[in-house]
């Protein structure tokens, strides 16, 4: 008794730990005040100036765009590296692992710094492009790391199998080796797509001439204070994940009760 | 059920990525496109709205959070920004590193708006290369409900009564300007005994201080977490805009006075159209509207007439000159600038 108790307090706090500044942060987008101080009142003008603020939703369409594509084409490239990485022979695969381990342990200052450097010695003009290609520089270790270890876990002879019945290798790989995957796949995107939309250091030193994303352009308000529109921004980003979470749960169930 | 994702994916990526070459298309006309670098929230974005329907030139708005960081950003290229707006010290080093291109004043005939108290200054002694902006003080804001005295002087924040009840700047410059203008040294000092003796000057202050806070400072005044805080000008004027009983005190020993004017970075694509930005920001209306949004002070004689005059004479907007006697102005402190480094180091690390 007492240790379920106990059990049910720990995992209340856990939660509460969690969840208490994003529940405090919600509250403040209705402050009628510009600060979070004090309460003055409810009030939604903040989400209709926030709707009016051009920079905010122009760096929100970037954040977002930029998420998406990193997180679609890192994921494209990577499977295709995570399968090429596991047919190669042993010193071979370990050496390459561990080239595709370096962008993940080396600090984000170290990766923004130098692409910064490359760009610029390459004569590229910083801003989406160049963001974007940084993104998926570092989104795309990543997936290998999440899709490598589906294609581990899949019994060896299947391709073979597949082949000795006729398929192509193309044929093959799309219809046998894919399905095998798919959820290695799909949480390779998630992450990438997480990992781009929170990147801040790493952005800020691969764009400019205008373009710039969330991260940098909160960021940037630090001097004179983060506006109550930032707070309205962050409810609906909440509010939208938690819909998508719902129903992406939702029609898993549904999956398994068929 | 699981082949269908994989398409979504691969859809959805092509239909984005067929939208953003039309988007980059569309913009690859004859269009002129300004590239503008500010602070965050510093400028009344209403106004770019204006300025395109007025002429027909696109702003393409960017922001940074320290000058330092703007420096690096025009320093190491990549970037084309036509107009940028960096404080004092940071003008006059770009001017030395010859990174921004000359202003034709004869192209701004705003610029006769500006005071002159606020042209030919330290960092540019010309004008040759800046437009003022906007301008402002670091002072002492408090609490009178919980601070009686009045409050003029750095001293009380060596005050043992007001032990844990004063926050600093979070601003290396800032707060050794404070300790070096308690000493009576001037704040663009060179010399390391002088900075020196601010160095265990604020270490010795330290056990007193609240915290070094950064932009939460006006919050803590708010909710009463501190009584008093040394602030921006333009965070005290939001502050007591809205609660009456702060009080913002500018200290007799004299502080820091700022300026974050205009200038065109060297390799600016669009000169022209920047120059129009420049005498766009210049008038009397536009600066009207900019001043009341972002609550620091105007440098601009038509926008003041238009300004609330109960503003006039109050110290966190436009305090009375006799006020700013011992005021300076920050230089560019050139290889000197690793001494404040080392000296804030050890200051925090205490």
């Amino acid at each position: 008794m007492v240790s379920k108790w106990i059990k049910r307090l720990y995992t209340s706090c856990i939660f509460i730990f969690l969840y208490a500044p994003i529940v405090v942060l919600i509250a403040f987008s209705f402050n009628d005040a510009k600060t979070t101080a004090k309460w003055e009142g409810f009030t939604l003008k903040w989400y209709q100036s926030l709707f009016q603020n051009d920079y905010i939703m122009k760096s929100l369409y970037y954040t977002v765009v930029i998420a998406i594509l990193a997180a679609v084409l890192s994921t494209i490239i990577g499977t295709f590296a995570a399968f090429g990485i596991h047919y190669m022979k042993h010193w071979r695969q370990k050496f390459v692992l561990n080239i595709n381990a370096i962008p993940i342990l080396n600090p984000d200052l170290v990766t923004g710094v130098s692409l910064m450097t490359l760009f610029v010695w390459l004569n590229m003009s910083l801003g989406f492009f160049t963001m974007l290609i940084a993104h998926m520089t570092f989104c795309i270790p990543y997936v290998v790391l999440s899709v490598l270890p589906k294609l581990k876990q899949m019994p060896t002879d299947v391709l073979e199998a597949a082949m000795d019945l006729g398929a192509t290798p193309w044929d093959a790989f799309r219809k046998v080796i894919i399905p095998e995957i798919t959820p290695g796949i799909i949480s390779g995107a998630l992450i990438a797509f997480t990992l781009s939309i929170d990147d801040f250091v790493i952005s800020f030193f691969t764009t400019g001439n205008g373009v710039s994303n969330l991260s940098i352009a909160i960021y940037s308000m630090a001097k004179r204070g983060i506006k109550p529109e930032i707070n309205a921004l962050s409810t609906l980003m909440f509010i939208t994940i938690l819909i998508l979470l719902l129903i992406i749960n939702k029609r898993t169930s549904n999956f398994e009760e068929l | 059920m699981k082949k269908p994702t994989i398409k979504h994916f691969t859809t959805l990526a092509l239909v984005v990525l067929i939208m953003t070459l039309i988007s980059g298309c569309a913009k690859a006309d004859d269009q002129v496109v300004l590239n503008v670098y500010n602070w965050g929230d510093y400028i009344d974005e209403d106004i770019l709205d204006t300025f395109e329907s007025e002429t027909g030139i696109k702003v393409n708005y960017e922001t940074f959070a320290t000058n330092e960081e703007m420096y690096t950003k025009i320093k190491r290229g990549g970037t084309q920004y036509d107009i940028a707006i960096p404080s004092d010290y940071m003008i006059e080093k770009m001017i030395a590193e010859d990174m921004l291109e000359p202003i034709d004043l004869s192209k701004i005939p705003n610029y006769a708006n500006i005071d002159d108290q606020f042209k030919n200054l330290a960092f540019d002694p010309d004008n040759a290369y800046s437009v003022p902006y906007f301008w402002g003080t670091v002072g002492i804001i408090y609490n009178t409900h919980l601070i009686e005295e009045e409050i003029d002087s750095w001293d009380v924040l060596w005050d043992e009564k007001y032990k844990d009840r004063f926050t600093m700047i979070d601003s290396q410059r800032d707060s050794i300007m404070v300790a070096l203008k308690k000493l009576g040294y001037s704040m663009n000092t060179r010399s390391l005994e002088e900075l020196n003796a601010a160095k265990e000057a604020l270490i010795e202050q330290k056990p007193l201080v609240l915290a070094y806070a950064g932009d939460n400072v006006k919050d803590m005044l708010i909710s009463e977490e501190t009584a008093m805080a040394v602030v921006w000008s333009g965070e005290a004027s939001t502050v007591i805009q809205e609660y009456d009983y702060f009080k913002y005190a500018l200290p007799k020993e004299g502080s820091n006075k700022w300026f974050d004017n205009v200038v065109i970075p060297k390799g600016a694509e669009h000169v022209d159209a920047a120059h129009q930005f420049i005498d766009f920001l210049c008038r009397g209306d536009i600066g009207y509207l900019n001043a009341d949004y972002v609550g620091y002070a105007t440098c601009n004689t038509e926008t003041m007439k238009l300004l609330d005059p109960a503003l006039m004479g109050t110290t966190y907007a436009y305090p009375d000159k006799a006020l700013l006697e011992n005021f300076e102005v920050f230089l560019d402190p050139g290889d000197f600038v690793e001494a404040y480094d080392r000296a804030w180091t050890e200051i925090k690390a205490n």
